[in-house]
Formats: structure tokens, C-alpha cells, sequence
């Protein structure tokens, strides 16, 4: 496709003067240079966005692969390591154990707001144009509205050991677990994934609900007319219409998960111990405070390995789907 | 078809549930920040004398005038460039014959998932060689380069789909590519750009990492970034911290509720689009 452009512009314009009428050759060259006489104020127009990204982001995408090769310290000269960072990644546990809960955290930030969201909308769709449903669209999005930050400073107020989730359990006589949940070793990384259901469960639900609401109604009225009830007709009708919705609400939650850093910088810092420490907090430890500069690269490059690995086959599914 | 009684009554229930979990974290923030100033109340529990005041000291403590400022000046270092420079190459991309066309679609599409962690270290070297550290310039600059995928993305979709027939009704007319932009497509495009423009408000407003890492100044970082320099300073007085993260909520909070058609619309179009 793109190979007709490829040839530099100097080279062929002298054969656009002096085109002998029949000469086969000459005309295609005179039609590349045509082609990218013509395709230059495009590439003029892309030229600005394509420098900020390849300045900002290209570049430092490629010297993090770099970083992730030597051992540095951020000042002395750098040294040639190899693949060590990386064998190091994957054989010390106190290197696993970030990537570990990132994956844990994705059953809560993603796994429990889809699967409620789908559920709850698929039981909102019969009234979704109603007052209450329209109200719920503004309220199900400020979780989505604020800074991350702010959800982690609203939340480690909530469950700190005073605070109103442990007033709500004492009201209900569940004094005996009442406890700083974001300082015990067993419930602080629950604890950090509640805050991201939190804060993911609005937006899958409305993405569900904007699925559901472009289904046919005949559809629903063939299912009930073929004796299918309400759990048939989820499975039948709603799930197989809302396949794309659902593909993004898994992509961006777990995306969302993987890369999870403002809320547990606030809440937990990662601790107690290592218990809620995750990747992206790692490189900020390891680059900034331990001075680890390799080691910190080679988690990110890791990172994004990893991001990119879990998206693309969900991508994929979905892309298809809503292409056919 | 008519739902049933009780499923309505069933959904009403889920719908009220859902929305009270989302609101009681922000009441209890609300109701804990009039307490007085270096207590330590219970989560929901209303003081008896209320200190109104704590806003003001929250706000003058925290020096959130400047913090203020800042966060302006970053979002408009951000967003009109962004948008601009977007809107060029998602034309571009979209609708014009452009030379590695399918290569340039793919680089920008590998972008897309790129966590903001992947590229901070080298990142922050950068900047420094650049002597920017310190300065809302750290924020601005990396800021707009890591929007291009998304935006230029969301752009191109836009004007992928826009009638090939208006452009050559324009060439017939004798217009210029740039005529053809400015005048054809940019005022059709107005939906698409500020949907556009609410997300990046929105993203750069709440943007934390590369504040806190390219930047130590708080009052010269965006507001997310701030409030958390400001709950590692204040973080054991309770009470002016909830008033204080209040305070820093409060302006997005308004031009959400100013905005909020637009923007559920533009946020449930930028999932599914991004």
C-alpha cells in the first residue's frame, strides 16, 4: 500500500517534464512523484502530533529497553548487564510478588464491576429511560470524574480503623472483624481492590446499559414467546448483544488493574510490608529511592509486555466482533 | 412488553443501592472535614460545632490559590495544543492520501495501551537534561505527546467516517486542502472535538505520576498531584484533609455537573473508542 510512496521525490520529478507518450516506466515514476507531491501536505499535517509522540514517548520507550539492559545508578557510569535485570525479575520473589498482586487486583478491579455491571443493567434496561435510571448516569460517574488520588484519600478515610465501614459492621454486630483493613497484611490488598471496584463498577454498568439499550425489543418479545425466561433470555439475547461493551469494560478494567499506582501510592504506599505493592509502584521505588535505574527499566519494559499481552487477544475478539 | 412489578422494584433497589455506595464516601468527606481541625472522628458522625472554617484554612495552608493557577496553566499548555496538532493528523490520517499511511496508523495504535510507568524513568532524565525539571513545562510537553494516540485516534475515526463526496464537492468548488479543513470539516467536527477536549481536561486535571515525579513543587502541579503532596503534609489531621481534598474536587465536581451530558457521552465514547 504504502510502497508507492517510497521513493524519494528528486529522483523522479525530471521524468514528469520529459515523459515520452508510451513509456511505460517513465509514467509510473511520474505517477509516484504525482502521489507524493500530492500526499505532502498530509504528511505536513501529521508531522506535529508524530513529534510530540516520537519526543515523549517513542524516545523514552526505546531508552527504557536500553536502561533495562545496563546496571546504573542514576549518576556513575553505567554498566553493561544483559539479560541480568530481567533474570532478576523473574527468579526474586520480592521482584514477582508486585506483578503477583497486580494480577489479583485484577479480579477485583475488573471481574467483580463487570460482572455486576452486566447483571445490574440487564436488570436497569426495562426502565432505562426513567428519571431515577437518567439520575444514576450523573451519580455512576463521579467515581470517574475525580482524580484517583482523591477516590484513595476518600477511601483510607473509610476504611481506617474509626472509620465508617467498621461502623457499619459494628452496627450490624460484626464487631469481631472491625480493623484498620488497609493496615492487616490479609485484607490490605482486598481492601486496595475495593477501592477500584469502587471506582470501575459505574462506568461497566453504564457501558452495559448503553449496549442494552440499542437491542431490538422484538428480540426480547421472540424469547418470551418461545417460553424463555429470565436467565434464558440474558444468555440468548442481552450477553450476545452487548459483546463489544463488554470486551471494552474488560479491557479498560484490567488495563486499569495492571497499571494501578495513584490509589495505592495514597492509601497503602504499598505496604504493610510488600503486601499491595504493585509494578507501576515498584518502578517508582526502585528508580527514585532505590536508585535501580536497570532494575526499575526492566519492570516497566515488563509492564507494558504485560498490558500489551493481556489486551491484544481481548482486542481482537472484540474488534472482530463489531467489524462483521 | 411491560416489566413485571417486581423486577422494576428489584432494579429501583439495585439502582438506589449502587448510587448510595457511590455517594456515602463523598458525604462522610463532607461531614468529617467540619470537624474540628486535628481531631479524629468517627467515619459518619456529625460534630457538634460546625467548623466552616476549616475551608479557609485548608485553602490558605495549602496555598491552593497557587495550586490553582498552576493546574490552569498546565491544561492550557495542554489541551488546545493537543487538540490542534491531533486534529491536523487525524485529518491527515482519516481523509488524505498520506505517504506509510498503514505505518503511521500502527505506530500511533501501539500507543494506545502504553502505561504512563513504562517510559517514566527515562522520562524523567529527559527532562532533566532538558532543564525543565520543576517546571509546569515537565507536565505540559510529555503530557501532549502521550495524549497523541488517543486523540489522533479518536480524530481519525471521526473523520474516517465523514462523506468522501463533501471533500470532492469542495475540490470541484476550487478549494484548497487547507480551505477544505478550516472550512468544511473543522465546523463539522465540533461534537467530535469537544468530546474530545472534555477527556483531555479531564486526564490532565487528575493526571498524579508525572507530577509527582517530574515535579517537587506542589503549587506547580496539576490539582491531582497536589492533593497528593497535600495529604502527605496534612495527612494526620483529618479533618483539613477531607476539607482540603474537597476543596481540590470542587472545580472538576462543577464542570462536571456544567458539563455532564457531554460528559457521559464523551467518557463512554472514549472507552469504547480508546
Amino acid at each position: 500500500m504504502a510502497r508507492p510512496w517510497r521513493s524519494s521525490p528528486g529522483a523522479s520529478a525530471p521524468a514528469l517534464t520529459e515523459e515520452p507518450p508510451g513509456d511505460i516506466r517513465s509514467r509510473r515514476r511520474a505517477d509516484k512523484a504525482r502521489r507524493l507531491r500530492a500526499g505532502l501536505p498530509g504528511l505536513l499535517l501529521v508531522a506535529p502530533a508524530l513529534f510530540f509522540y516520537a519526543l515523549f514517548v517513542l524516545r523514552p520507550l526505546a531508552a527504557t529497553v536500553q536502561y533495562s539492559l545496563y546496571d546504573w545508578n542514576g549518576i556513575t557510569t553505567a554498566e553493561w548487564a544483559g539479560l541480568d535485570n530481567y533474570v532478576r525479575l523473574v527468579t526474586d520473589p520480592d521482584l514477582i510478588g508486585p506483578i503477583v498482586n497486580a494480577f489479583q487486583l485484577i479480579l477485583y478491579f475488573s471481574v467483580i464491576p463487570v460482572i455486576f455491571g452486566v447483571i445490574a443493567a440487564a436488570i436497569i434496561r426495562k426502565f432505562g429511560e426513567s428519571k431515577l435510571a437518567l439520575a444514576s448516569r450523573t451519580v455512576l460517574f463521579l467515581p470517574q470524574v475525580i482524580p484517583l488520588v482523591a477516590a484513595g484519600i476518600m477511601w483510607t478515610w473509610l476504611l481506617a480503623s474509626n472509620g465508617l465501614v467498621n461502623q457499619g459492621l459494628a452496627l450490624i454486630g460484626l464487631d469481631g472483624v472491625t480493623r484498620a483493613w488497609l493496615g492487616d497484611f490479609d485484607t490490605a490488598l482486598p481492601a486496595v481492590g475495593i477501592i477500584g471496584a469502587w471506582v470501575n463498577v459505574g462506568l461497566c454498568m453504564l457501558l452495559m446499559l448503553a449496549g442494552m439499550t440499542k437491542i431490538d425489543p422484538a428480540l426480547y418479545e421472540a424469547a418470551r414467546l418461545d417460553g424463555a425466561g429470565a436467565i434464558r433470555e440474558f444468555f440468548a439475547v442481552t450477553l450476545p448483544a452487548v459483546k463489544q461493551e463488554l470486551g471494552v469494560a474488560i479491557i479498560i478494567t484490567v488495563i486499569s488493574a495492571l497499571r494501578s499506582f495513584d490509589i495505592i501510592y495514597i492509601s497503602t504506599q504499598g505496604g504493610p510490608g510488600n503486601a499491595t505493592l504493585v509494578p507501576g509502584l515498584e518502578i517508582y521505588r526502585l528508580a527514585f529511592f532505590e536508585r535501580e535505574i536497570g532494575q526499575a527499566s526492566a519492570m516497566a519494559v515488563a509492564l507494558t509486555a504485560l498490558v500489551l499481552i493481556v489486551v491484544l487477544p481481548l482486542n481482537r475478539i472484540t474488534r472482530s466482533e463489531s467489524t462483521s | 412488553m411491560r416489566p413485571s412489578s417486581r423486577e422494576l422494584l428489584l432494579g429501583r433497589g439495585i439502582l438506589i443501592f449502587v448510587m448510595l455506595v457511590t455517594i456515602v464516601p463523598f458525604i462522610t468527606l463532607f461531614v468529617t472535614a467540619l470537624h474540628p481541625p486535628g481531631t479524629y472522628p468517627d467515619g459518619l458522625s456529625l460534630p457538634e460545632e460546625y467548623h466552616w472554617d476549616n475551608f479557609v484554612l485548608a485553602f490558605q495552608s495549602a496555598d491552593m490559590a497557587k495550586m490553582l493557577t498552576s493546574s490552569v496553566l498546565i491544561e492550557l499548555g495542554v489541551v488546545p495544543i493537543a487538540l490542534l496538532i491531533s486534529t491536523l493528523a487525524g485529518f491527515a490520517l482519516g481523509h488524505l492520501q498520506v505517504p506509510f499511511r498503514r505505518t503511521l496508523f500502527v505506530v500511533f495504535i501501539l500507543g494506545l495501551t502504553l502505561p504512563f510507568e513504562g517510559i517514566i524513568v527515562p522520562l524523567y532524565y529527559q527532562i532533566r537534561d532538558y532543564g525543565l525539571l520543576n517546571t509546569q513545562w515537565a507536565i505540559i510537553l510529555p503530557l501532549i505527546g502521550l495524549f497523541m494516540p488517543f486523540a489522533v485516534m479518536w480524530m481519525r475515526a471521526h473523520f474516517v467516517n465523514m462523506p468522501q463526496d463533501l471533500t470532492e464537492a469542495a475540490k470541484v468548488d476550487g478549494a484548497s486542502t487547507w480551505q477544505l479543513f478550516w472550512r468544511v470539516h473543522i465546523p463539522l467536527s465540533r461534537p467530535a472535538i469537544a468530546s474530545l477536549a472534555i477527556l483531555l481536561f479531564l486526564w490532565t486535571w487528575n493526571q498524579f505520576l508525572l507530577a509527582i515525579v517530574l515535579v517537587d513543587d506542589p503549587t506547580k502541579r496539576t490539582m491531582a498531584g497536589a492533593l497528593g503532596a497535600f495529604q502527605g503534609q496534612w495527612g494526620t489531621d483529618v479533618p483539613l484533609l477531607c476539607a482540603g481534598s474537597l476543596l481540590i474536587l470542587t472545580p472538576v465536581l462543577i464542570v462536571f455537573l456544567v458539563f455532564q451530558r457531554q460528559f457521559v457521552a464523551a467518557l463512554l465514547q472514549g472507552a469504547v473508542k480508546g
